[in-house]
């Protein structure tokens, strides 16, 4: 990288403040054609605030933002649009039942005789979508194909106009490997045509692989610019978190020094379900850490769920202490001490427009049924110890959840299970789209239910983490169970191997 | 909460004003052998039935679902319980006829419930179903008559007094009844996680369909009661007119009290108060004298005033002027 030619974007002194926040204080960003610029942060560092102003969501109250040399003030994203910055949100935001070209070219469809011009919308798309060498038929309906291709389409949509910034906020979060090796090589094209890049990822690996540079926000301050080739991660995290890593490092340890040689408490014999899991075998002792590795769409999820009974297998059968339990639901689950906390927090987790409070002992008035309410008395106290125990923020248990950040959305989720004292917790992917600070506090306190003799199956799609954490690593391939392994003395790379297989080689990506 | 139920609250205070200024005696009460009269009085016994057909529709609403049988399942109430009287006058024959009704209604619930929650059709075409057919059962009850009855035991559903009318007792009775069971138990809470998010509800180990079906019995039985009340009434049972379009003006009263038609979270207030707004908006017109072919655009045009207000859009515009004004 050289610096030579001057930034396509520069935003001076930028502040803006909310109701009883200051979001950004005097933030200086700036962005170069030509590179990949990862900004970086915890949850509310003011990363998503900072991208808001210079796509013209939100106007700053002090600051400049200067685009090409000129100064702008944009009151609408499609002015931002307008001027060559465009944007891809985490979450897809296109229209499933249109077709690809139709979502690519939408509100600027090519026309003639008053009419949309299909067979010129077509071919418009067929272009762009080469020029990021994906190769699907225009004229297909968006909603067939899998969300990573979705997630290509918008970007598809977004250089579509000429454009000379593109903001890629968390592309990568429900990606799996493949998928985000082919992301990078489209943003690598940008990169080489002169597309200045910003990228926002909570996956430390990716940044590291693609980033050029870097800015780093705390608390909505600029903590430090960096050329990623000049910071190793250790600065990095305490940059970004603002204290020692001394936590992250106990954590390693505890998987180390635990001895998890609790009795038996669940054991599946050929468990599985068709067209989800090919049947399994499994033990999980009481203490223990199992942790689920494999690719997205290799069966992690589906395991967990006949595990919960929240699918019905259709062979083999589950003894729990030794004896057979038909599960028909979620509910004698639950009752037999199996809590499941899902990987989908909005769908299948929480309830976003009720309180902290009441998702905290959602699980738990279930169980006893609606005719024995909770006392108030006995719902304060556990809403406190556990607001208190997971530093879950604001604290405040009227709160709704869905006005929550991810990571502290993530908490109340494994409160309200937590509050179930649980013999075994399923955990699907808990750290994923959160911040290193609760991820950390999450693995944290895996480690600590496990000592106290709780069951924990782990799955995660973040391998490292997966090796860190568990004591015995059980591999899936393609809806299969492939190998049980002993996490203690396994390496990341084992496992990649074992996950690779027989995949394609570009698919192993670490 | 508090800020929600503000505008209905508005809209009926302004609603009783007009009705004052254009009746100065609206507000009068009095009493004339041990009952209790007046303007206010009459708002609230007519509005009885649709206020107790708007509260089991609260907690359907509140389920994500709707339901749309209820005016047919308070003519079926009616039409059983005139045929099972008959010609007699005695009490325990009128008891009989109505515990029939309610108990019949509880099946038709049951019935939507099933149909919602059991096999998981949409809850506005499966109660499209009783809706229709209902009626059609109401007229075979009545053989396509309009059944009256001479019943002093049945009158007292809906027309006698113990110092208020018996209706708005019985209207009141069930609102607490509903506030508490709900309330004080965690039925509440449960109904509103599964209109939030059934799955999430439950992988938390909520009896779901449990739940849904309880709130269509809990509604079909509310419209079997309003259904007593209506054809107790005018002692007779018209399979045809009975409740008809009751339904909408019960969803419109949960509307009208911050209840969102998208499920969730509900307010029992809320409903009393649009159901109250509904009621007052019908009398005005009368009061009022407001010529019969335009009475129905009038009260749409105060229903979508009710409803402006309440749209997250207009309340923006409006606090904005506020604050410019301030």
């Amino acid at each position: 990288m050289t610096e030579s030619p001057p930034p396509v974007v520069e935003m001076r002194g930028i502040s803006l403040a909310f109701p009883g926040v200051k979001a950004l204080q005097d933030v200086d960003f700036r962005l170069f054609p030509g590179e990949v610029h990862a900004l970086m942060g915890e949850n509310g560092a003011g990363k998503s605030t900072l991208i808001k102003t210079l796509t013209g969501v939100h106007r700053p109250d002090t600051g400049q933002v200067v685009l090409a040399g000129d100064d702008v003030a944009f009151s609408s994203p499609g002015e931002a649009q307008h001027a060559g910055i465009s944007t891809v949100y985490q979450e897809v935001n296109l229209c499933a039942n249109l077709t690809v070209a139709e979502n690519i070219l939408l509100g600027r469809e090519p026309r003639r005789f008053g009419g949309i011009d299909f067979p010129a919308m077509r071919r418009r798309a067929a272009e762009v979508l080469a020029r990021i060498g994906v190769h699907i038929d225009p004229a297909s309906s968006l909603g067939e194909h899998p969300i990573a291709v979705q997630q290509l389409v918008a970007i598809a949509r977004a250089i579509a106009i000429d454009c000379r910034v593109l903001v890629l906020d968390e592309p990568t979060s429900s990606l799996d490997a493949g998928e985000v090796a082919e992301l990078f090589r489209i943003m690598r094209v940008l990169r080489d045509e002169g597309v200045a890049i910003l990228f926002v990822s909570h996956f430390l690996d990716q940044v590291y692989e693609i980033s050029d540079r870097m800015t780093v926000l705390r608390n909505g301050t600029l903590v430090g610019e960096h050329l990623t080739a000049d910071v190793d991660r250790r600065t990095l995290i305490a940059q970004m978190i603002g204290r020692d890593l001394g936590t992250l490092e106990a954590i390693e340890h505890a998987a180390e020094e635990r001895q998890a040689q609790g009795p038996v408490l669940v054991a599946a014999t050929g468990l599985g379900r068709r067209g989800a899991i090919e049947p399994f075998d499994l033990e999980i002792r009481a203490g223990q850490v199992v942790g689920l590795a494999g690719l997205l769409g290799s069966g992690r999820t589906e395991l967990a769920r006949l595990l919960f009974g929240a699918d019905r297998a259709d062979s083999g059968r589950l003894l729990v202490d030794g004896k057979p339990l038909r599960l028909r639901g979620p509910r004698s689950a639950i009752a037999a001490g199996i809590a499941f906390s899902s990987e989908d927090r909005k769908g299948e987790g929480l309830v976003a427009d009720l309180s902290i409070r009441d998702n905290l002992v959602l699980a738990m008035q279930a169980a006893r049924g609606w005719t024995r309410p909770l006392p108030r008395k006995t719902k304060d106290q556990l809403v406190d110890k556990y607001l208190k125990a997971l530093d879950i923020r604001p604290a405040n248990p009227d709160a709704l959840v869905r006005t929550l950040s991810g990571g502290n959305q993530q908490k109340v989720l494994l409160a309200r299970w937590l509050v179930t004292e649980p013999r075994l917790l399923i955990l699907d992917e808990p750290t994923r789209g959160i911040d290193i600070g609760a991820k950390a506090q999450i693995q944290q306190l895996v480690t600590t239910l496990a000592a106290e003799g709780t069951a924990i199956l782990f799955i995660s799609a973040e391998l490292e983490e997966v090796v860190r954490i568990a004591d015995r690593i059980v591999v899936l391939r393609d809806r299969r169970k492939i190998a049980e392994l002993d996490g203690s003395v396994t390496g990341v790379d084992e496992v990649v191997e074992l996950i690779a297989g027989g995949a394609t080689p570009e698919k192993v990506v670490s | 909460m508090k800020n929600k139920l503000l505008w209905p609250l508005l809209a009926l205070v302004a609603l009783l004003l007009l009705n004052l200024i254009v009746t100065p005696s609206f507000f009068a009460l009095r009493m004339q052998d041990g009952h209790l009269y007046g303007g206010l009085v009459d708002v609230l016994k007519n509005g009885a039935p649709t206020l107790l057909i708007a509260l089991g529709m609260t907690l359907v609403i509140a389920t994500r679902g709707i339901d749309l049988s209820v005016g047919a399942v308070a003519a079926i109430a009616g039409a059983v319980t005139c045929v099972h009287i008959g010609t007699s006058g005695s009490a325990s024959t009128a008891f009989a006829g109505m515990a029939i009704a309610l108990v019949l209604c509880a099946v038709l619930g049951l019935w939507n419930g099933f149909l919602v929650a059991g096999l998981g059709i949409q809850p506005i075409i499966a109660t499209l179903v009783l809706m229709t057919a209902g009626r059609g059962v109401a007229m075979l009850v009545t053989e396509g008559q309009i059944v009256t009855v001479n019943n002093t035991a049945y009158r007292q559903v809906g027309a006698g007094f113990v110092v208020l009318p018996v209706s708005i007792l019985i209207a009141l009775l069930v609102l607490g009844l509903v506030a508490f069971v709900t309330r004080r138990t965690a039925l509440g809470m449960l109904i509103e996680a599964v209109g939030v998010n059934p799955e999430a509800s439950r992988l938390a180990g909520v009896r779901s369909r449990t739940i849904i079906w309880t709130v269509y019995v809990f509604a079909a039985v509310c419209a079997g009661i309003a259904g007593l009340m209506i054809s107790s009434n005018v002692s007779a049972a018209d399979a045809n007119n009975a409740g008809l379009w009751i339904e909408m003006d019960a969803i419109l009263a949960v509307v009208i009290g911050g209840t969102s038609l998208a499920g969730g979270r509900y307010s029992l207030t809320g409903t009393l108060l649009g159901a109250l707004i509904i009621q007052t908006l019908t009398t005005t017109v009368y009061t009022i004298g407001v010529a019969p072919e335009v009475t129905l655009v009038f009260k749409a045009i105060v229903v979508i005033a009710v409803c402006l207000v309440q749209a997250p859009k207009a309340r923006a515009a409006l606090s904005f002027r506020k604050v410019a004004v301030s």
